[in-house]
Protein backbone atom coordinates (compact mmCIF):
# COMPACT_ATOMS: atom_id res chain seq x y z
CA UNK A 1 0.00 0.00 0.00
CA UNK A 2 1.15 3.09 -0.65
CA UNK A 3 1.92 5.67 1.98
CA UNK A 4 0.10 9.25 1.47
CA UNK A 5 1.05 12.48 3.61
CA UNK A 6 -0.20 16.10 2.68
CA UNK A 7 2.46 16.63 0.65
CA UNK A 8 1.77 14.04 -1.99
CA UNK A 9 -2.27 13.36 -1.72
CA UNK A 10 -3.02 15.80 -4.51
CA UNK A 11 -0.83 14.22 -6.98
CA UNK A 12 -1.33 10.45 -6.09
CA UNK A 13 -5.04 10.48 -5.43
CA UNK A 14 -6.57 14.01 -6.76
CA UNK A 15 -4.69 13.44 -10.08
CA UNK A 16 -4.73 10.07 -9.93
CA UNK A 17 -6.37 8.29 -13.12
CA UNK A 18 -8.54 5.54 -13.13
CA UNK A 19 -9.59 4.11 -9.42
CA UNK A 20 -7.69 4.45 -6.43
CA UNK A 21 -8.40 3.12 -2.88
CA UNK A 22 -7.51 5.45 0.52
CA UNK A 23 -7.54 4.37 3.88
CA UNK A 24 -7.99 7.35 6.06
CA UNK A 25 -6.99 6.68 9.54
CA UNK A 26 -5.66 8.51 12.51
CA UNK A 27 -3.19 7.70 15.64
CA UNK A 28 -4.83 6.66 18.27
CA UNK A 29 -7.89 5.65 16.36
CA UNK A 30 -8.55 2.00 17.86
CA UNK A 31 -11.02 0.88 15.14
CA UNK A 32 -8.73 1.88 12.07
CA UNK A 33 -6.03 -0.09 13.77
CA UNK A 34 -8.16 -2.47 13.94
CA UNK A 35 -9.36 -2.77 10.40
CA UNK A 36 -5.60 -2.26 8.89
CA UNK A 37 -4.76 -5.81 8.68
CA UNK A 38 -8.33 -6.84 6.72
CA UNK A 39 -7.34 -3.38 4.29
CA UNK A 40 -3.72 -4.95 3.97
CA UNK A 41 -5.43 -8.43 2.45
CA UNK A 42 -7.66 -6.82 0.33
CA UNK A 43 -4.40 -4.61 -1.12
CA UNK A 44 -2.78 -8.33 -1.39
CA UNK A 45 -5.56 -9.81 -2.71
CA UNK A 46 -7.12 -7.07 -5.34
CA UNK A 47 -4.03 -4.74 -5.44
CA UNK A 48 -3.06 -5.85 -9.08
CA UNK A 49 -6.77 -4.08 -10.59
CA UNK A 50 -6.44 -1.10 -8.22
CA UNK A 51 -4.35 1.58 -6.14
CA UNK A 52 -4.24 0.92 -3.26
CA UNK A 53 -3.17 3.70 -0.67
CA UNK A 54 -3.47 4.99 2.97
CA UNK A 55 -3.44 8.48 4.46
CA UNK A 56 -2.40 9.34 8.21
CA UNK A 57 -4.90 12.24 8.72
CA UNK A 58 -3.32 12.83 12.29
CA UNK A 59 -0.62 14.63 10.17
CA UNK A 60 -2.80 15.73 7.22
CA UNK A 61 -5.71 16.97 9.22
CA UNK A 62 -6.59 19.95 6.41
CA UNK A 63 -6.11 17.23 3.45
CA UNK A 64 -8.80 15.59 5.30
CA UNK A 65 -11.07 18.12 6.30
CA UNK A 66 -10.51 19.16 2.46
CA UNK A 67 -11.80 15.42 1.89
CA UNK A 68 -14.64 15.80 4.05
CA UNK A 69 -13.37 13.35 6.41
CA UNK A 70 -14.00 14.12 9.71
CA UNK A 71 -14.13 11.16 11.89
CA UNK A 72 -12.12 8.09 11.13
CA UNK A 73 -11.86 5.19 9.59
CA UNK A 74 -13.11 6.47 6.40
CA UNK A 75 -12.43 3.69 3.65
CA UNK A 76 -13.11 5.54 0.09
CA UNK A 77 -12.72 4.77 -3.85
CA UNK A 78 -11.94 7.83 -5.86
CA UNK A 79 -12.13 7.42 -9.57
CA UNK A 80 -10.37 9.84 -11.61
CA UNK A 81 -10.04 12.58 -8.73
CA UNK A 82 -12.97 12.45 -7.38
CA UNK A 83 -14.60 10.48 -4.13
CA UNK A 84 -17.18 8.66 -5.45
CA UNK A 85 -18.17 6.07 -3.21
CA UNK A 86 -16.82 5.59 0.70
CA UNK A 87 -17.25 3.62 3.94
CA UNK A 88 -17.68 5.48 7.69
CA UNK A 89 -17.30 4.45 10.62
CA UNK A 90 -18.97 1.41 11.58
CA UNK A 91 -20.22 0.76 8.00
CA UNK A 92 -16.62 0.62 7.08
CA UNK A 93 -16.33 -3.30 7.80
CA UNK A 94 -13.97 -5.89 6.17
CA UNK A 95 -17.28 -7.37 4.56
CA UNK A 96 -18.44 -3.88 2.74
CA UNK A 97 -15.20 -2.78 2.20
CA UNK A 98 -14.73 -6.27 -0.14
CA UNK A 99 -18.24 -5.18 -1.78
CA UNK A 100 -17.52 -1.87 -2.80
CA UNK A 101 -14.13 -2.84 -3.85
CA UNK A 102 -15.65 -5.78 -6.21
CA UNK A 103 -18.29 -3.02 -7.67
CA UNK A 104 -14.81 -0.85 -9.50
CA UNK A 105 -12.55 -3.56 -10.63
CA UNK B 1 -17.40 -32.97 13.73
CA UNK B 2 -16.15 -29.64 14.68
CA UNK B 3 -14.43 -29.34 17.87
CA UNK B 4 -17.06 -28.63 21.18
CA UNK B 5 -15.29 -26.27 23.18
CA UNK B 6 -16.17 -26.15 27.22
CA UNK B 7 -16.35 -22.69 26.53
CA UNK B 8 -17.25 -20.35 24.02
CA UNK B 9 -17.82 -16.71 24.87
CA UNK B 10 -19.17 -13.79 22.62
CA UNK B 11 -17.42 -10.69 22.90
CA UNK B 12 -13.80 -9.77 23.30
CA UNK B 13 -14.04 -6.37 25.96
CA UNK B 14 -13.34 -6.44 29.80
CA UNK B 15 -16.15 -9.19 30.48
CA UNK B 16 -14.95 -11.61 28.06
CA UNK B 17 -11.46 -11.19 28.23
CA UNK B 18 -11.69 -11.52 32.27
CA UNK B 19 -13.86 -14.59 31.81
CA UNK B 20 -11.19 -15.95 29.13
CA UNK B 21 -8.28 -15.91 31.68
CA UNK B 22 -10.11 -17.44 34.18
CA UNK B 23 -11.40 -20.48 31.69
CA UNK B 24 -8.12 -20.65 30.50
CA UNK B 25 -6.79 -20.52 33.57
CA UNK B 26 -9.02 -23.24 34.73
CA UNK B 27 -7.80 -25.09 31.67
CA UNK B 28 -10.77 -25.31 29.75
CA UNK B 29 -11.32 -25.37 26.29
CA UNK B 30 -12.31 -21.90 25.10
CA UNK B 31 -12.86 -20.39 22.67
CA UNK B 32 -13.61 -15.91 22.55
CA UNK B 33 -15.51 -14.55 19.39
CA UNK B 34 -15.27 -11.21 18.58
CA UNK B 35 -16.80 -9.10 16.04
CA UNK B 36 -14.66 -6.94 14.66
CA UNK B 37 -12.03 -5.38 17.44
CA UNK B 38 -11.08 -6.01 20.78
CA UNK B 39 -11.65 -4.10 23.67
CA UNK B 40 -15.59 -3.19 23.07
CA UNK B 41 -16.27 -0.13 24.10
CA UNK B 42 -13.50 0.53 26.44
CA UNK B 43 -11.43 1.09 23.27
CA UNK B 44 -13.11 4.66 22.68
CA UNK B 45 -12.06 5.48 25.83
CA UNK B 46 -9.03 8.08 25.87
CA UNK B 47 -8.58 7.81 29.86
CA UNK B 48 -9.04 5.07 32.14
CA UNK B 49 -8.65 6.39 35.79
CA UNK B 50 -11.04 4.21 38.13
CA UNK B 51 -9.90 0.78 37.52
CA UNK B 52 -7.89 -0.44 40.30
CA UNK B 53 -4.09 -0.55 39.31
CA UNK B 54 -4.34 1.69 36.52
CA UNK B 55 -1.37 4.69 36.12
CA UNK B 56 -2.15 7.99 35.22
CA UNK B 57 -2.18 7.98 31.15
CA UNK B 58 -3.64 4.66 31.07
CA UNK B 59 -5.76 4.49 27.85
CA UNK B 60 -8.87 1.74 27.29
CA UNK B 61 -6.54 0.68 24.61
CA UNK B 62 -3.49 -0.06 26.35
CA UNK B 63 -5.81 -1.83 28.85
CA UNK B 64 -7.07 -4.07 26.60
CA UNK B 65 -4.10 -5.19 24.49
CA UNK B 66 -2.59 -6.43 28.11
CA UNK B 67 -6.04 -8.01 28.98
CA UNK B 68 -5.96 -9.86 25.32
CA UNK B 69 -2.46 -10.79 25.87
CA UNK B 70 -3.49 -12.07 29.19
CA UNK B 71 -5.96 -14.80 27.88
CA UNK B 72 -3.91 -15.65 25.24
CA UNK B 73 -0.91 -16.70 27.47
CA UNK B 74 -3.79 -18.50 29.34
CA UNK B 75 -4.42 -20.66 25.95
CA UNK B 76 -7.99 -19.05 25.13
CA UNK B 77 -8.37 -19.14 21.40
CA UNK B 78 -9.90 -16.28 19.61
CA UNK B 79 -12.13 -16.20 16.76
CA UNK B 80 -13.30 -12.88 14.48
CA UNK B 81 -16.95 -13.43 13.42
CA UNK B 82 -20.43 -12.28 14.16
CA UNK B 83 -23.45 -14.32 15.97
CA UNK B 84 -26.24 -13.85 14.37
CA UNK B 85 -28.29 -16.93 15.63
CA UNK B 86 -27.81 -18.92 18.68
CA UNK B 87 -29.09 -22.44 20.03
CA UNK B 88 -28.72 -22.53 23.54
CA UNK B 89 -31.14 -25.83 25.14
CA UNK B 90 -29.27 -28.66 25.69
CA UNK B 91 -26.03 -30.18 26.63
CA UNK B 92 -24.22 -28.89 23.25
CA UNK B 93 -24.55 -24.86 22.78
CA UNK B 94 -24.27 -23.65 18.91
CA UNK B 95 -23.78 -20.38 18.05
CA UNK B 96 -24.12 -19.73 14.28
CA UNK B 97 -22.03 -16.95 12.95
CA UNK B 98 -21.14 -15.25 8.92
CA UNK B 99 -18.50 -17.28 8.94
CA UNK B 100 -18.88 -20.58 10.84
CA UNK B 101 -21.12 -22.71 13.49
CA UNK B 102 -19.04 -23.11 17.12
CA UNK B 103 -20.11 -25.70 19.49
CA UNK B 104 -19.80 -25.43 23.17
CA UNK B 105 -20.92 -26.64 26.23
CA UNK B 106 -21.41 -23.37 27.87
CA UNK B 107 -21.63 -19.84 26.38
CA UNK B 108 -20.91 -16.79 28.29
CA UNK B 109 -22.43 -13.75 26.88
CA UNK B 110 -20.47 -10.28 26.73
CA UNK B 111 -21.14 -9.11 23.82
CA UNK B 112 -22.08 -5.57 25.84
CA UNK B 113 -23.48 -2.66 24.32
CA UNK B 114 -22.91 0.20 21.55
CA UNK B 115 -23.37 4.15 21.92
CA UNK B 116 -26.90 5.19 21.76
CA UNK B 117 -27.44 8.03 19.33
CA UNK B 118 -29.46 10.94 19.66
CA UNK B 119 -32.15 9.92 16.99
CA UNK B 120 -32.14 13.30 15.92
CA UNK B 121 -32.76 14.19 11.86
CA UNK B 122 -29.47 14.69 10.72
CA UNK B 123 -27.49 12.54 12.80
CA UNK B 124 -26.65 9.51 10.42
CA UNK B 125 -25.85 11.45 7.67
CA UNK B 126 -23.18 13.88 9.11
CA UNK B 127 -21.55 10.28 11.30
CA UNK B 128 -17.97 11.21 10.51
CA UNK B 129 -18.86 14.48 9.16
CA UNK B 130 -18.84 16.25 12.25
CA UNK B 131 -20.98 13.93 14.56
CA UNK B 132 -18.58 11.27 16.49
CA UNK B 133 -19.27 8.66 19.25
CA UNK B 134 -15.69 8.66 19.91
CA UNK B 135 -13.35 11.69 21.20
CA UNK B 136 -9.87 9.55 20.50
CA UNK B 137 -10.64 8.89 17.22
CA UNK B 138 -12.08 12.09 16.15
CA UNK B 139 -10.38 14.51 18.47
CA UNK B 140 -7.25 15.18 16.55
CA UNK B 141 -9.87 16.62 13.35
CA UNK B 142 -10.98 19.96 15.68
CA UNK B 143 -7.82 21.30 17.19
CA UNK B 144 -8.44 24.76 17.27
CA UNK B 145 -12.00 24.09 16.41
CA UNK B 146 -15.49 24.49 18.49
CA UNK B 147 -16.36 21.14 19.32
CA UNK B 148 -20.26 20.02 21.43
CA UNK B 149 -20.09 17.15 23.61
CA UNK B 150 -23.78 15.80 24.70
CA UNK B 151 -24.56 14.47 27.75
CA UNK B 152 -24.12 14.96 31.64
CA UNK B 153 -22.49 11.27 33.23
CA UNK B 154 -18.72 10.48 33.57
CA UNK B 155 -18.19 9.49 29.53
CA UNK B 156 -19.22 12.83 28.50
CA UNK B 157 -17.93 14.93 30.59
CA UNK B 158 -14.30 12.38 31.01
CA UNK B 159 -14.29 13.17 27.22
CA UNK B 160 -15.09 16.77 27.47
CA UNK B 161 -12.30 17.03 29.05
CA UNK B 162 -9.81 14.87 26.54
CA UNK B 163 -11.37 16.88 23.46
CA UNK B 164 -10.20 20.19 25.36
CA UNK B 165 -6.48 19.46 24.55
CA UNK B 166 -7.50 19.56 20.48
CA UNK B 167 -10.84 22.10 20.39
CA UNK B 168 -10.13 26.02 21.61
CA UNK B 169 -13.65 25.08 22.98
CA UNK B 170 -15.76 22.95 24.60
CA UNK B 171 -19.31 22.92 25.23
CA UNK B 172 -21.62 20.47 26.77
CA UNK B 173 -25.15 20.13 26.30
CA UNK B 174 -27.43 18.54 28.58
CA UNK B 175 -30.86 17.88 29.24
CA UNK B 176 -30.16 18.69 32.94
CA UNK B 177 -29.58 21.29 35.12
CA UNK B 178 -26.72 19.76 36.60
CA UNK B 179 -24.10 16.93 35.88
CA UNK B 180 -24.27 13.44 36.70
CA UNK B 181 -20.90 12.90 36.48
CA UNK B 182 -18.61 12.06 39.83
CA UNK B 183 -17.79 14.91 41.88
CA UNK B 184 -14.21 14.48 41.14
CA UNK B 185 -14.91 15.10 37.03
CA UNK B 186 -17.53 17.48 37.76
CA UNK B 187 -14.94 19.58 39.36
CA UNK B 188 -12.47 19.35 36.61
CA UNK B 189 -14.46 20.08 34.15
CA UNK B 190 -15.95 23.35 35.89
CA UNK B 191 -12.50 24.57 37.02
CA UNK B 192 -11.52 24.14 32.91
CA UNK B 193 -11.70 27.65 31.46
CA UNK B 194 -12.48 25.92 27.77
CA UNK B 195 -15.53 23.89 29.21
CA UNK B 196 -19.12 25.53 28.75
CA UNK B 197 -22.40 24.48 29.64
CA UNK B 198 -25.46 24.41 27.85
CA UNK B 199 -27.70 23.62 30.38
CA UNK B 200 -31.17 21.85 29.91
CA UNK B 201 -31.36 21.19 26.10
CA UNK B 202 -31.21 18.94 23.82
CA UNK B 203 -30.24 18.88 20.09
CA UNK B 204 -32.97 18.54 17.71
CA UNK B 205 -31.13 18.59 14.41
CA UNK B 206 -28.14 18.59 12.54
CA UNK B 207 -27.54 20.11 9.49
CA UNK B 208 -24.63 20.81 6.89
CA UNK B 209 -23.33 20.43 3.25
CA UNK B 210 -21.02 17.59 3.15
CA UNK B 211 -19.83 18.28 6.60
CA UNK B 212 -21.78 19.93 10.08
CA UNK B 213 -21.88 23.33 10.23
CA UNK B 214 -25.20 24.05 12.41
CA UNK B 215 -27.25 22.31 15.03
CA UNK B 216 -30.70 23.19 16.44
CA UNK B 217 -30.87 22.46 20.08
CA UNK B 218 -33.86 22.74 21.62
CA UNK B 219 -34.24 24.19 25.77
CA UNK B 220 -36.38 21.57 27.58
CA UNK B 221 -37.70 23.97 30.32
CA UNK B 222 -39.03 27.10 27.28
CA UNK B 223 -39.24 24.94 24.54
CA UNK B 224 -37.16 27.79 22.81
CA UNK B 225 -35.15 26.37 19.75
CA UNK B 226 -31.51 28.11 19.01
CA UNK B 227 -29.71 27.01 16.01
CA UNK B 228 -25.24 27.17 16.34
CA UNK B 229 -23.92 27.94 13.32
CA UNK B 230 -20.00 27.15 12.76
CA UNK B 231 -17.48 29.96 12.94
CA UNK B 232 -17.48 31.58 9.70
CA UNK B 233 -13.72 30.71 9.45
CA UNK B 234 -14.12 27.06 10.78
CA UNK B 235 -17.00 26.35 8.37
CA UNK B 236 -17.59 23.10 10.94
CA UNK B 237 -17.89 22.24 14.49
CA UNK B 238 -17.61 18.81 15.96
CA UNK B 239 -20.72 17.29 17.99
CA UNK B 240 -19.38 14.28 20.34
CA UNK B 241 -22.32 12.21 21.36
CA UNK B 242 -22.40 10.40 24.91
CA UNK B 243 -25.68 9.83 26.25
CA UNK B 244 -25.78 6.08 27.10
CA UNK B 245 -25.46 2.54 25.60
CA UNK B 246 -27.69 0.10 23.79
CA UNK B 247 -27.17 -3.53 24.81
CA UNK B 248 -27.04 -5.69 21.72
CA UNK B 249 -29.25 -8.28 22.85
CA UNK B 250 -31.49 -9.18 19.52
CA UNK B 251 -30.05 -12.55 18.80
CA UNK B 252 -30.96 -13.55 21.95
CA UNK B 253 -34.95 -12.21 22.19
CA UNK B 254 -37.74 -15.43 22.92
CA UNK B 255 -34.55 -17.24 24.26
CA UNK B 256 -33.03 -15.46 27.32
CA UNK B 257 -34.96 -13.35 29.94
CA UNK B 258 -34.51 -9.94 28.94
CA UNK B 259 -35.81 -6.90 31.16
CA UNK B 260 -35.59 -3.21 29.16
CA UNK B 261 -33.35 -4.50 26.56
CA UNK B 262 -30.78 -6.64 29.33
CA UNK B 263 -30.52 -10.17 29.77
CA UNK B 264 -31.30 -11.00 33.79
CA UNK B 265 -28.86 -12.89 35.96
CA UNK B 266 -28.89 -14.08 38.88
CA UNK B 267 -25.80 -13.08 41.04
CA UNK B 268 -23.58 -16.06 39.72
CA UNK B 269 -24.39 -14.42 35.96
CA UNK B 270 -26.60 -17.13 35.15
CA UNK B 271 -29.22 -16.73 32.77
CA UNK B 272 -32.70 -18.78 32.70
CA UNK B 273 -30.64 -21.18 30.48
CA UNK B 274 -28.77 -23.56 32.38
CA UNK B 275 -24.79 -23.40 30.76
CA UNK B 276 -25.36 -19.86 29.80
CA UNK B 277 -23.84 -16.84 31.35
CA UNK B 278 -23.81 -13.53 30.74
CA UNK B 279 -21.09 -10.65 31.94
CA UNK B 280 -20.56 -7.12 31.80
CA UNK B 281 -22.68 -4.21 29.95
CA UNK B 282 -25.15 -6.75 28.46
CA UNK B 283 -26.45 -7.57 32.05
CA UNK B 284 -29.29 -5.77 34.18
CA UNK B 285 -26.83 -4.51 36.51
CA UNK B 286 -26.39 -1.09 39.19
CA UNK B 287 -23.26 -0.13 37.50
CA UNK B 288 -21.62 -0.50 33.82
CA UNK B 289 -17.63 -0.30 34.51
CA UNK B 290 -14.58 -2.20 33.54
CA UNK B 291 -14.31 -3.21 37.02
CA UNK B 292 -17.75 -4.99 37.22
CA UNK B 293 -17.29 -5.83 33.48
CA UNK B 294 -14.13 -7.98 34.65
CA UNK B 295 -15.80 -9.13 37.91
CA UNK B 296 -18.60 -10.88 36.14
CA UNK B 297 -16.05 -12.19 33.54
CA UNK B 298 -14.34 -14.36 36.47
CA UNK B 299 -17.92 -14.99 38.58
CA UNK B 300 -19.32 -16.39 34.88
CA UNK B 301 -15.99 -18.63 34.07
CA UNK B 302 -16.01 -20.11 37.07
CA UNK B 303 -19.78 -20.80 36.96
CA UNK B 304 -18.95 -22.14 33.50
CA UNK B 305 -16.52 -25.18 35.37
CA UNK B 306 -18.62 -25.41 37.78
CA UNK B 307 -21.25 -26.78 35.67
CA UNK B 308 -18.76 -28.64 32.72
CA UNK B 309 -17.17 -30.43 35.81
CA UNK B 310 -21.39 -32.16 36.12
CA UNK B 311 -21.58 -33.22 32.48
Amino acid sequence: MLMLDKTNFEAEVLQGEGYIFVDFFGDGCAPCEALMPHVVALSEKYGDKLKFTKLNTTKARRVAIGQKVLGLPVIAIYKDGEKIEELVKDDATPENIEAMIKKYI
Amino acid sequence: MSKVYDVLIIGAGPAGLSAGIYAGRARLSTLIIEKEKDGGQIVLTSEVENYPGCLEGESGPTLVDRMSDQAKHFGAEKAYDEIVEVKLEGKEKVLIGKKGEYKGKTVIIANGATSKPIGCPGEKTFTGKGVSYCATCDAAFFEDFEVFVVGGGDTAVEEALYLTKFARKVSIIHRRDELRAAKSIRAKAEANPKVHFIWDSVVKEIKGDGIVNSMVIENVKTKELTELVADEDDMTFGIFVFIGYEPKTKIFEGILDIEKGYLVTDENMKTNIEGVYAAGDIRVKSLRQVVTAAADGAIAAVQAEKYVETL
